[in-house]
């Protein structure tokens, strides 16, 4: 990272599009402080700098020359979780989550990527390293990982980078759910044929989401192609400012979806959705032919529980009974980016013997914010504690949610917390009551 | 300012509650009004009424002005940092100390979020019933010092009817205790109303005694609409003299209706002159019967459609439209002023149509809704501040709404303050004399003029 301040005037030479359209937008925000009730990072720092307000001004600023680009600049576009809970609340309809990202672009131009992320997202952009990677990752997981007497549960053994040593996270699979299936898994007589977008936390750690994925659609009679060759969707790089290598990881997967054949790709992961259903459309906004391609994958892309609720219609009479008390975290870009919140709902209830109980603020961001919590565990802990205080008052034994980040940091939550409920995927349990199902 | 003055900070709140890198200073530069912005020299996050009292010790001695300042949600500049100096950040202060159930008060620290002191005394079933727009987010130190209103106004007043009492700490760092529990209290000056709504200008206000009231049973909503404004501006002076005082009762003028329609689709006629809303509320068999004599007085003073609602949903629908009213005119254009110039009530119509007038003059856009009930206007202008061309128009536009609210007999601030944003109009409203008078108060609380320097009564 370079400690070279950069100018307004040296970043309009050198992006002056970008520079442009930013300073219509920015002019939007009134700065009537509205986003500050909803921001989770404000509500424990208390300070502008935090809330969108503050980081929209800063942009502003660096616009008309009268800050520079600073290690400080970047420290504070950073602290943001993207929960997009401003947005949503803001009176003008500033788009201040998407502005933040253009603000951690900025940055990314002028300063460089952070050397750690610069070191992954090195990474992931070539698929064959980083599948290696993480599969070895599984391999020899349990010498740098000590399990956790609970399922899915893991912590380090030895100090790494980026990881603080209490934290919680999961074990990288043995075997990456990839590698456990064939491409194509047949259905007699299929009704219908989906592309299934596994993502990263899906295909090398919660296998168990996708093989519930896998066995669900199987229960209704869906043929399901699992392209080997996709890839990470992109969207941790693209909210770190690098829009760049984010565009290359989009088209990638475009390019590999496009030579299937399928009526629908589904995803099981709020993140990964939104990347397909808006960021990709989104990255390619100056490029027609792709953007065209982009739109058109979009709209046959579903979130799981979406799917099967507004496509599939599943049949509830098939569902066993679930013995469980279920209460459910809407992860933010289930709640607020692909405003999908009802259909895993509607799925819970229709469980035999399942008792749902709504939490608090089941929608307020549980502090992960993807990667953010990497590099911001004390913050993320803190919005985090928010949300367990949440899941412990409902009395439920489950937690349900359909994020993979989330699920991974509200477990590492309730084990700081001394709780011991369980945290699985909405589709976990449907799973589970379709066995049920299935012995009656 | 000097290093060793940053440093004296940091001793009495501890290095990580001064902020001082230009990031931080810059996002303390503005509040919630357009145009106005000065860097401040450090950012000072106080816990306790001790450390603000050495603070001002250290700013009165070192004659360094000192901006407090809450959520920075205020819309007339009175927190912006002009001549630089410290600002007094009190978010950290922001416990509800009691709530006295025996005596309908609770005393709370300046940085509780008015809506925080709600959400607490909700289970108790009493209000603290005013409610500026911002209710989420403002806090209580700040709608003390700005005296803010909100929807309620016309039936419960404003803040400054329901402060009982402060802890103030004066601009030497001196400690002061005003006012109390006492709901009868007629001793000495009225110390406690003179602090409120001094915008900052007197002393820091550190606790706050608030009285509590009985939350509302029931409510009922109506919505009338009216082809004609002065039908409308009739049917506001009925209401009142049928002996009904709603708890709210809000108007919206054609350029907002038709905004309003345009962007939220609520169904409202966009040739109307004027919305109505109002709301009763209190004990159920009142209620109703407020109710029906509302309808009644609407439907007599020819309002083209009236509507009831009968349950929640209903009317939840019918403050969409009022709800839409800023959202919308916001959203026209980049920058939005938000002006509460106010009118005794019988002249809503005249100070409508008068606003209407100035847009057409200076060719500029202003919606105007508001408390007509209480006579409290917002006309609202939205313009591009970058466009200066548009700006010296929208400045003349503004000057004319002010000069014709103290015409019609009304004043500059229903409740948002003067700050710097009205300023220049003081002395039309107040002449020489009074606002001399004001200037002596200033000179003889703060005498080395340090306490947000300039504003509300100008250099002293």
């Amino acid at each position: 990272m370079s400690d070279k301040l950069v100018t307004a005037q040296a970043i309009n030479e050198h992006d002056k599009e970008l520079l442009a359209d930013l300073q219509d937008a920015l002019a939007n925000c009134m700065k009537c402080g509205n986003c500050m009730e909803v921001c989770p990072i404000y509500k424990e720092l208390g300070t502008e700098t935090a809330v969108a307000r503050g980081k929209l001004a800063l942009m502003e600023a660096v616009l008309s020359g009268k800050i520079p680009i600073s290690e400080n600049f970047d420290k504070w576009m950073s602290k943001c979780v993207s929960c997009k809970a401003c947005t949503v609340k803001c009176p003008c309809g500033v788009p201040a989550d998407g502005l933040i990202v253009r603000g951690r672009q900025a940055a990314v131009k002028a300063r460089g990527l952070h050397p750690v992320k610069n070191y992954v997202f090195k990474l992931l952009k070539n698929r064959t390293m980083f599948d290696l990677a993480l599969r070895l990752a599984g391999l020899f997981g349990p010498l740098s990982f000590k399990k956790l007497p609970r399922p899915m549960a893991a912590v380090a053994r030895f100090p790494m980078p980026g990881l603080d040593k209490r934290r919680v996270t999961a074990p990288f699979a043995a075997s990456p759910l990839r590698n456990r299936h064939p491409e194509v898994i047949k259905a007699d007589k299929p009704k219908l044929k989906v592309g299934f977008f596994t993502g990263c936390t899906i295909n090398y750690i919660y296998t168990d989401v996708g093989q519930a994925v896998i066995d669900v659609l199987k229960a209704n009679n869906i043929e399901i192609v699992i392209p080997a060759l996709q890839h990470c969707c992109g969207t941790p790089i693209y909210m770190s400012g690098d829009v760049e290598a984010a565009k290359l990881l989009a088209k990638h997967n475009i390019e590999v979806f496009e030579q299937y054949k399928v009526d629908y790709i589904i995803a099981a992961c709020g993140s990964c959705t939104e990347a397909w259903k808006i960021e990709f459309v989104e990255l390619f906004h100056d490029d027609p032919a792709m953007k065209a391609r982009a739109e058109k994958l979009a709209q046959k892309t579903y979130e799981i529980s979406e799917f099967l609720v507004d496509v599939v219609k599943i049949d509830k009479n098939k569902l066993g009974p679930v013995n469980a008390t279920v209460t459910m975290h809407d992860p933010c870009h289930m709640a607020r980016g692909i405003k999908v919140t009802a259909q895993p709902r509607q799925l819970l209830k229709s469980i035999p013997g399942l008792q749902f109980v709504e939490m608090k603020e089941a929608d307020r961001c549980c502090g992960s914010g993807g990667s953010f919590s990497l590099g911001n565990y004390e913050l993320s802990r803190k919005i985090n504690d928010r949300k367990i205080a949440n899941i412990t008052a409902t009395k439920a034994d489950t937690v349900a949610t359909s994020c993979g980040t989330c699920r991974m940091h509200i477990t590492d939550g309730l084990v700081q917390n001394n709780q011991n409920q369980d945290v699985v995927h909405v589709i976990q349990l449907l799973d589970k009551a379709y066995k049920a199902g299935q012995k009656k | 300012m000097e290093k060793q003055h940053i440093d004296a900070l940091k001793t009495i709140v501890g290095d990580e509650h001064v902020l001082t890198s230009v990031e931080d200073l810059h996002c303390y530069s503005y509040d919630a009004t357009p145009g106005f912005s000065h860097m401040p020299d450090v950012v000072v996050k106080p816990a306790t009424t001790a450390e603000v009292a050495k603070i001002l010790a250290l700013a009165n001695t070192g004659k360094i002005p000192v901006y407090t300042r809450g959520s920075g949600t205020n819309l007339s500049a009175g927190t912006v940092p002009t001549k630089g100096g410290i600002v007094l950040l009190m978010t950290r202060m922001d416990k509800l100390i009691e709530i006295d159930t025996e005596n309908l008060v609770a005393v709370v620290e300046p940085g509780l979020i008015v809506s925080d002191l709600n959400k607490a005394v909700e289970a108790y079933g009493l209000i603290y019933p005013p409610d500026p727009g911002t209710v989420t987010t403002a806090t209580m130190g700040g709608t003390v010092s700005e005296n803010a209103g909100g929807l309620r106004g016309l039936k419960y007043g404003v803040t400054k009817h329901y402060v009982m009492g402060l802890e103030v700490v004066l601009a030497n760092g001196q400690v002061m205790n005003v006012g109390g529990k006492n709901v009868k209290d007629v001793s000495g000056y009225d110390m406690t109303k003179l602090f409120t709504g001094a915008e900052g200008t007197l002393g820091v206000i550190t606790r706050i005694v608030v009285k509590l009231v009985p939350a509302p049973e029931a409510r009922k909503s109506l919505m009338a609409i009216f082809k004609n404004l002065d039908h409308a501006g009739q049917a506001i002076a009925a209401i009142i003299a049928a002996k009904i005082i709603p708890a709210t009762l809000e108007i919206m003028d054609n350029p907002t209706i038709r905004t309003v329609e345009d962007y939220a689709k609520v169904g409202l006629p966009v040739d109307a002159e004027a919305v109505l809303l109002i709301e009763v509320d209190g004990i159920p068999e009142v209620v109703e019967k407020e109710a029906a004599k509302v309808m009644e007085v609407l439907t007599a003073n020819q309002a083209d459609e009236v509507k009831l609602a009968k349950d929640a949903a209903e009317r939840d629908k019918l403050w969409a439209a009022r709800r839409a009213a800023l959202p919308a005119l916001a959203k026209l254009r980049p920058t939005t002023f938000v002006e509460d110039a106010t009118v005794p009530r019988n002249k809503v119509p005249d100070m409508i149509r008068a606003v209407n007038e100035t847009a057409r003059k200076y060719n500029v856009t202003i919606g105007t809704f508001g408390h007509a009930g209480d006579g409290n206007m917002h006309p609202t202008i939205v313009c591009d501040i970058r466009d200066k061309e548009e700006m010296e128009r929208v400045y003349k536009a503004m000057d004319e709404i002010f000069s014709t609210a103290i015409k019609l007999g009304g004043t500059l601030s229903g409740e948002h303050g003067i700050g710097l944003g009205k300023l220049k109009y003081m002395e039309d409203q107040f002449g020489p004399v009074t606002l001399e008078a004001m200037k002596s108060i200033k000179r003889a609380l703060d005498p080395n003029l340090i306490l947000n320097p300039g504003k509300l009564v100008g250099e002293c």
